[in-house]
């Protein structure tokens, strides 16, 4: 299976990343040699074998829905970008 | 000092042989000399680690003296530490100041450690010759033309050249347990959901686990009695009893069944590392064990089904990495759109972006079931042959690596090539499983890692073992050339 530069420019938009023209045929390239690893894969059967989603077959532990962590505003941004007035900036989203 | 393992360490503070201050101050004096060769270290807290040293000693005065007061340790720059740079090696994090402190980290401070630095990885731990770090390759204390293995490379050099008594690690596909074996220490990685994953920045929340690189399995044993337990905080988190893993090292194991699964001796082995596996089992028979060829039938699927569920859950974890509300952002941004893509476009490396890639492709529409699903359920054959080799004995052994130390740069222009460095690491992690590698000889004069798996929950025994090879072997104790 190979992943053309087409390819590799749709995935990379999904997975918004910018990735230099220059660089898509060594991506092209290695990412179709991993898909081709994968796809070792196809020629098991797995009709009727349970997905393992965590190792001890443990399920989402659940707590109450209550207040158990204090505000720390201030704290986590103190490290962001661009705050104002407690909010954190981005570029202009709606007209 | 930095010759003693944690153990002798802290008989040492103990009995005023020397101080922590004094000890910290050697240590530090030994990173500011040597790891301008090794760069095991990313981030030094020279100043902190002075005042944790004085506290400490007034701490031991008044007899309140914990596990690991006073004793200097270096933490993997993946887990989060309050008010110091936390990178996970990477451009993106290179300005992120943790608010907070990782689970590990809290239970380090708890015990009276001292922080002596962050170590340096692979960046966000995706890499097996930390070669796709920020700050750069670090080389290996044994050859420094050769990588030390990752992600964990720079603590395990750390320890291997007697910069710091014991790391802190963590492990997705092999990253604590072949970087110790490629640098000649002990690496341990606990059964998935015993360490805290909180404040572990993730990688691939279903396979991550911390871990110790020290110099001994006791080592190990005493820095898993700190790491381990239950924490509310990690959704993943097993609530389980921690027991004394010292209480059970010196248990006899005649009588132990040793199984070697016959796929982990095949093509691909290099045949000294082969030989001084071989080796090392002989030495286990002397001790009283026997030995059983085992197969473990899908082991050929381990890799392919590790390279769809870690993209995937890195695709899925590194998200959170967006230029808003921490970390890397670029200048200017025109739009939303661009904030995103130029952040995490100039932010993340080749590596990191080809995960990125190939998990986001395969979660797309359609393709879901292809390959998320299907890694999943070749996930639980390969956990089923685990589970069967068990009901015939109590511990799988072979080689960690298939070879020795690389060259740096040797694998770099190939990811699959370098995928393959973890070829008999990597299914214990897709089973959840403990598992350790040890000092157990060398090849073209570098060392090799013996591997052993038990089954979950049985550290104090996979440690028992491992130690008692230890106290009937002198690998552990062999020092590179260059570190006196």
């Amino acid at each position: 299976m190979s992943l053309t530069p087409t390819d590799i420019e749709k995935i990379a938009h999904l997975a918004r990343l910018q990735i230099e023209e220059a660089d898509i045929p060594n991506y092209s390239r290695d990412l179709s040699n991993i898909i081709d690893l994968v796809d070792q894969m196809d020629a098991v059967d797995t009709s009727g074998v349970t997905p393992m989603a965590h190792p001890q077959d443990a399920v989402q532990r659940l707590r109450d829905d209550v207040v158990s962590e204090e505000n720390q505003r201030d704290t986590f941004q103190s490290i962001a970008p661009a705050t104002e007035d407690g909010l954190y900036l981005v570029p202009k989203v709606i007209e | 000092m930095h010759n003693k393992t944690l153990a002798e360490l802290a008989q040492g503070l103990q009995q005023g042989d020397f101080s922590s201050v004094e000890l910290t101050q050697h240590f530090i004096d030994r990173i500011d000399t040597l790891d301008k060769t090794y760069n095991s270290f990313v981030t030094v807290t020279s100043e902190q680690a002075l005042q944790q040293a004085k506290q400490a000693d007034e701490q031991r005065a008044t007899g309140n003296a914990q596990t690991l007061t006073g004793i200097p340790i270096a933490q993997k720059d993946i887990f989060c530490t309050k008010g110091v740079r936390t990178s996970c090696g990477s451009k993106m994090l290179d300005n992120f100041i943790a608010p907070y402190d990782a689970n590990v980290v809290e239970k380090c401070n708890a015990a009276g450690a001292v922080l002596l630095g962050k170590t340096n990885m692979d960046e966000f731990a995706m890499g097996s010759s930390n070669e796709t770090s920020f700050y750069g390759p670090v080389k290996n204390p044994w050859d420094t033309n050769a990588v030390p293995g990752g992600s964990s490379g720079g603590s395990a050099a750390a320890v291997a050249a007697r910069l710091t008594p014991v790391a802190t690690a963590t492990d997705t596909g092999g990253s604590i347990r072949q970087p110790a074996s490629l640098c000649g220490v002990t690496g341990l990685k606990p059964t998935y959901g015993r360490v805290s994953r909180f404040g572990m920045i993730a990688f691939a929340s279903s396979l991550d686990q911390g871990g110790p690189i020290t110099r001994t399995a006791e080592d190990a044993a005493i820095m898993l009695n700190v790491m381990a337990g239950f924490d509310e905080r990690d959704s993943t988190s097993i609530n389980k009893d921690v027991p004394d893993y010292t209480a059970a090292l010196n248990d006899d194991i005649s009588g132990l069944k040793i199984g070697l699964p016959k796929e982990y001796f095949g093509e691909g082995l290099d045949t000294e590392v082969g030989k001084a596996i071989e080796a090392a089992i002989k030495e286990y028979e002397t001790l009283g064990a026997e030995v059983k060829e085992i197969t473990l039938p899908n082991s050929h699927l381990a890799v392919p089904t590790y390279y769809v569920v870690a993209p995937a859950e890195c695709s899925s974890n590194l998200s959170r990495f967006d230029g808003v509300r921490f970390g890397h952002r670029c200048d200017d941004p025109q739009d939303l759109e661009d904030l995103y893509k130029r952040s995490r476009g100039e932010g993340f490396g080749a590596e990191v972006k080809r995960r990125i890639m190939i998990g986001t492709y395969a979660l797309s529409a359609g393709y879901y079931d292809a390959y998320y699903l299907k890694a999943q359920q070749i996930r639980h054959l390969i956990s089923d042959d685990f589970h069967q080799a068990f009901n015939d004995v109590d511990v799988i052994m072979g080689p960690t690596s298939p070879t020795t130390a690389f060259g740096i740069g040797e694998k770099t222009d190939d990811p699959v090539t370098m995928y393959l460095s973890d070829i008999y690491t990597i299914a214990v992690n897709l089973a959840g499983l403990p598992g350790m590698s040890i000092p157990a000889g060398f090849a073209q004069n570098k060392p090799v890692g013996l591997h052993l798996i038990t089954p979950a929950f049985t550290e104090a025994k996979l440690l028992n073992i491992a130690h008692r090879f230890q106290q009937a072997s002198d690998w552990h104790n062999q020092a590179p050339a260059d570190i006196a």
